[in-house]
Order: C-alpha cells, then sequence, then structure tokens
C-alpha cells in the first residue's frame, strides 16, 4: 500500500491520501491545478516534503532510483534520448507484446525516433513504463492523443494489471474514462488535494 | 640567442595603419563596429603595455609571492571570462566558483609539473618561465571548462525531458545523464585536438613563431612548443573533467533529482 501524508512543495498544498494493490484512483482537476506536481512529488522528481511509504518502508530508506523503479510514472509528454525507438526499452523482446497489442507493428524498435506520432508515442512510454513493473504507477492523461479504438486497449491493458495487484493513480480530464477506470476519486485544484465522491 | 630586430615605435605605428584601414572599411560599408574596432585596439595596446611592464618588474624581483600574485590574478581574469561565456550559469557564486577552481587547480598542477620536471629553472617558480607557461596554459584550461560547462548546462535544460524520463525509469544520475556528460567533454576537449592536429600545417602557434623571431633555433622552438602542446592537452582534460562533475553534482542531487532550479533563470523566466 502507497502511504502519503502531508506531501508538499511549492505549488502544493500538504496532501495526504492512500492507494491500495489493485486499486485504480482517478485524479481530476482544472489545468494547472498541480496534478502533474503531485505526481512529479510522489515519484520524488522535485525537491518536496511528506512522508511518502510503500508497504511501510519510507522512500528515504532506499535510493531514488530504487524508489522510481517501485512507483513507475508516465508523464502526458514523455521523454525521450535515443535517436531509436527500441533503444528506449531494456529489451524489446519483452516489450513486444504489448506493443503490438497497442497496435504497434513489431518493427517499430527499428523506427527512428521522428517516425511514431504522438499518440504511438503515448502508447509506446506506457509499455516502456510497464515493462519496468512497477508496483505502483502514476499515469498523466495517458489517452490523450489517443484514437477509441487504442483508448480501450490502453484500458483494458491497464484494468488487468490492476486485477493482478498494480496501484493505479490515473489523472484524467474525460469525466467518462474516470468512471469507467476506477472507483474513488481525488479532486486537485488551486494545489489542494482531497478525496471525492463519484 | 642570435639578438633579434627591435621594433620603434614608427614601426608600430606604421602596422597600426591596417587597423585604421579596418575602420575606414567599416564605415564605408556601414558595419557599425569601427568604434568597437578602435576601443578594442586601444584595450589591446594598453594592457599588453602593462603587462609589459608588470613582466619586467617580475623579472627584476624574483620572488615567489609576486609570481604568486601575478598567478592569482590571472586566475580571477580567466574565471570571469569563463562565467561571461556561459549561457545558463548556475546561480549564485558557484558558477563563477566552479569554474575558476578548476581551471585554476588544473593549469598550476600542469605549469608546476613542468617547472618541476621538464623545465627546471632554477628557483622553479622563476616568473620568466612560470607566468607565460601558466598563461598559455590558463587560457587553453579556460576554453575547455567554459565550453564543458555549457555544453553541460544548455544540454540538461534542452534534453530535460529525457533525461528525467530515464530518471523517471530508474536510472542512477549518471546514467541519466550520460550522453549530455560526454558531450559536454568531448565539446571540452574538440579545440584542443583540432588545434594540434592543425599545428605545423594550417598554423605555426604563437609562442613558437615568437621565439623564432626572438632568434631561437628552429628546432628548439618546436620542442617547447610539443611540449606546451602536451601541457595544454593534459591542464584541459583536468579542468573539464573537474569542472563538467562538478556541474553534474551541482545540477543534480542526492535523490538521484535533476536540479535545473539551480540554474540562473533565463531573462523573461
Amino acid at each position: 500500500m502507497l502511504v502519503i501524508s502531508q506531501l508538499s512543495r511549492s505549488g502544493l498544498a500538504p496532501a495526504s491520501f492512500s492507494l491500495d494493490y489493485g486499486e485504480c484512483v482517478a485524479v481530476r482537476g482544472p489545468s494547472g491545478a498541480g496534478k502533474s506536481l503531485l505526481l512529479r512529488s510522489i515519484v520524488d522528481l522535485d525537491p518536496n516534503s511528506g512522508e511518502v511509504s510503500l508497504d511501510g518502508v519510507a522512500r528515504e530508506a532506499m535510493d531514488g532510483p530504487a524508489w522510481r523503479r517501485l512507483v513507475g510514472y508516465l508523464p502526458a509528454e514523455p521523454g525521450w534520448w535515443d535517436d531509436r525507438v527500441g533503444r528506449h526499452f531494456s529489451d524489446w523482446a519483452t516489450a513486444l507484446p504489448l506493443v503490438e497489442r497497442l497496435g504497434l507493428p513489431a518493427d517499430a524498435g527499428d523506427w527512428p525516433l521522428t517516425r511514431p506520432s504522438t499518440g504511438e508515442r503515448m502508447r509506446l512510454a506506457l509499455v516502456r513504463a510497464l515493462t519496468q513493473s512497477p508496483k505502483v504507477l502514476l499515469l498523466d492523461e495517458p489517452t490523450a492523443a489517443l484514437d477509441a479504438a487504442s483508448v480501450s486497449v490502453v484500458e483494458a491493458m491497464i484494468a488487468e494489471r490492476v486485477r493482478d495487484g498494480l496501484a493505479v493513480l490515473w489523472v484524467t480530464h474525460d469525466a467518462a474514462q474516470g468512471e469507467r477506470v476506477a472507483r474513488r476519486f481525488l479532486r486537485v485544484e488551486a494545489g489542494q488535494v482531497r478525496e471525492e465522491a463519484a | 640567442m642570435n639578438g633579434y630586430i627591435a621594433l620603434s615605435a614608427t614601426d608600430l605605428a606604421l602596422g597600426s595603419l591596417l587597423v585604421l584601414a579596418n575602420a575606414a572599411l567599416s564605415l564605408a560599408l556601414h558595419l557599425g563596429v569601427h568604434r568597437r574596432l578602435l576601443i578594442a585596439a586601444v584595450r589591446m595596446v594598453v594592457q599588453l603595455s602593462l603587462m609589459g611592464l608588470v613582466l619586467a618588474t617580475l623579472f627584476s624581483h624574483v620572488s615567489p609571492w609576486w609570481t604568486g600574485l601575478a598567478a592569482l590574478v590571472m586566475v580571477l581574469f580567466a574565471g570571469r571570462e569563463a562565467t561571461a561565456r556561459q549561457d545558463r550559469p548556475l546561480a549564485g557564486w558557484w558558477s563563477f566558483g566552479l569554474g575558476t577552481s578548476c581551471m585554476s587547480m588544473a593549469a598550476c598542477l600542469v605549469t608546476i609539473f613542468a617547472l618541476t620536471t621538464a623545465l627546471r629553472p632554477d628557483p622553479w617558480y622563476d616568473p620568466r618561465y612560470a607566468i607565460p607557461l601558466l598563461g598559455m596554459i590558463l587560457g587553453n584550461t579556460m576554453t575547455g571548462v567554459s565550453l564543458g560547462l555549457n555544453t553541460l548546462t544548455n544540454g540538461l535544460a534542452q534534453r530535460r525531458s529525457g533525461v528525467e524520463a530515464r530518471l523517471m525509469l530508474g536510472a542512477p544520475r549518471f546514467e541519466a545523464l550520460g550522453p549530455v556528460i560526454r558531450d559536454a567533454l568531448r565539446n571540452a576537449l574538440m579545440p584542443t585536438i583540432n588545434s594540434m592536429s592543425a599545428t605545423g600545417v594550417v598554423s605555426l602557434p604563437g609562442m613558437m613563431t615568437g621565439q623564432i623571431l626572438g632568434g631561437v633555433a628552429p628546432m628548439e622552438a618546436v620542442k617547447y612548443q610539443i611540449l606546451i602542446m602536451f601541457l595544454i592537452a593534459g591542464g584541459t582534460g583536468i579542468g573539464a573533467v573537474g569542472a563538467v562533475m562538478g556541474g553534474v553534482f551541482r545540477l543534480t542531487d542526492a535523490r538521484h533529482r535533476l536540479r535545473l532550479d539551480r540554474l540562473r533563470p533565463l531573462s523573461g523566466e
């Protein structure tokens, strides 16, 4: 279980909530309200204060990289660092089944990075995050650039992982999607995080 | 030494006609650089004349203190120059402090190495050897350090999302910053590599030319130049590695986060 207590940074008032394994919580709120700041603070990418622990182990008990391997984060605009798609994956063969299921060809690993569209990049980044096998996954608008068919595949894929025990925090602007994927809701408004009724 | 042809004030005035011709060209073609050109020429004359006076005084009083003081002044000027060349300097005193400490450490180390092994003047701090040697090594180390730091900070700012993507996937900071670090070190060493490969074919180094004009046998001047090139390569390498690694530590933290908030904000941010 991920337990967050008094987590704060500039632009984010102290937030406390928890997230269980096998649970998907939707995060809603207007743009610029601090949703991305919240996710970045949970994975400890920016200086922040407060306590975050996983299964009772504080994140300070391990180094940053170890924490981020347990708690994955897919930002709204995923980053890339190499000029071939496949080099962003620790093992392309492991990633392949997920890549194909998301409607991308098997040879996408050989593509130059200039080739995939925004939607394709988003799907590739999702696969990249999933193949790390995190215990918690923070998703920031993972389906914003996708067509309806791909949206359902992504939702189904995440739902399976959640059934297998993955804990998911899912930022979405789409009210209907929130209702589909989650039963618990958080609302972020002007840097305040609070639990919200469905 | 066989003696040399001394220059008179008239000779220099004759040479300065060329700069005046440049200024006239700027006026005729509306380049708008004539003022800056003339000011730069006057500065050059004044600065070099002062340097000549300082060196003459230093050489007549062979003292470790005066040599050290001259070296310190040179290092501080080099530090200021390297800081001014940064597009996105580290915030606070870090930019000046890191650049200056790395290049002075590297340049002094290499200069003392040369003075105590290859050249061995007596005493080893004799300013006639120490000051010109330090000047040449420091100038090149400064270029390497400022290029390295500039490539590092620009690279991290521009490739931030890629670097953070690797951090998010659990890469430690040196792995996530690896490509940017390698670019920074490569850029820092490139001028030295280029000048070593072009020397003697495309360009005749100023020091060697000076020695030959001063009456030194060409082969002797060449040997000096080779030694200087090695020293420059060593100084640049040490200084650049120190500055770039220092920059990496300053721009990341113990939690392996990228800390671009420790760069001075660009104007307008």
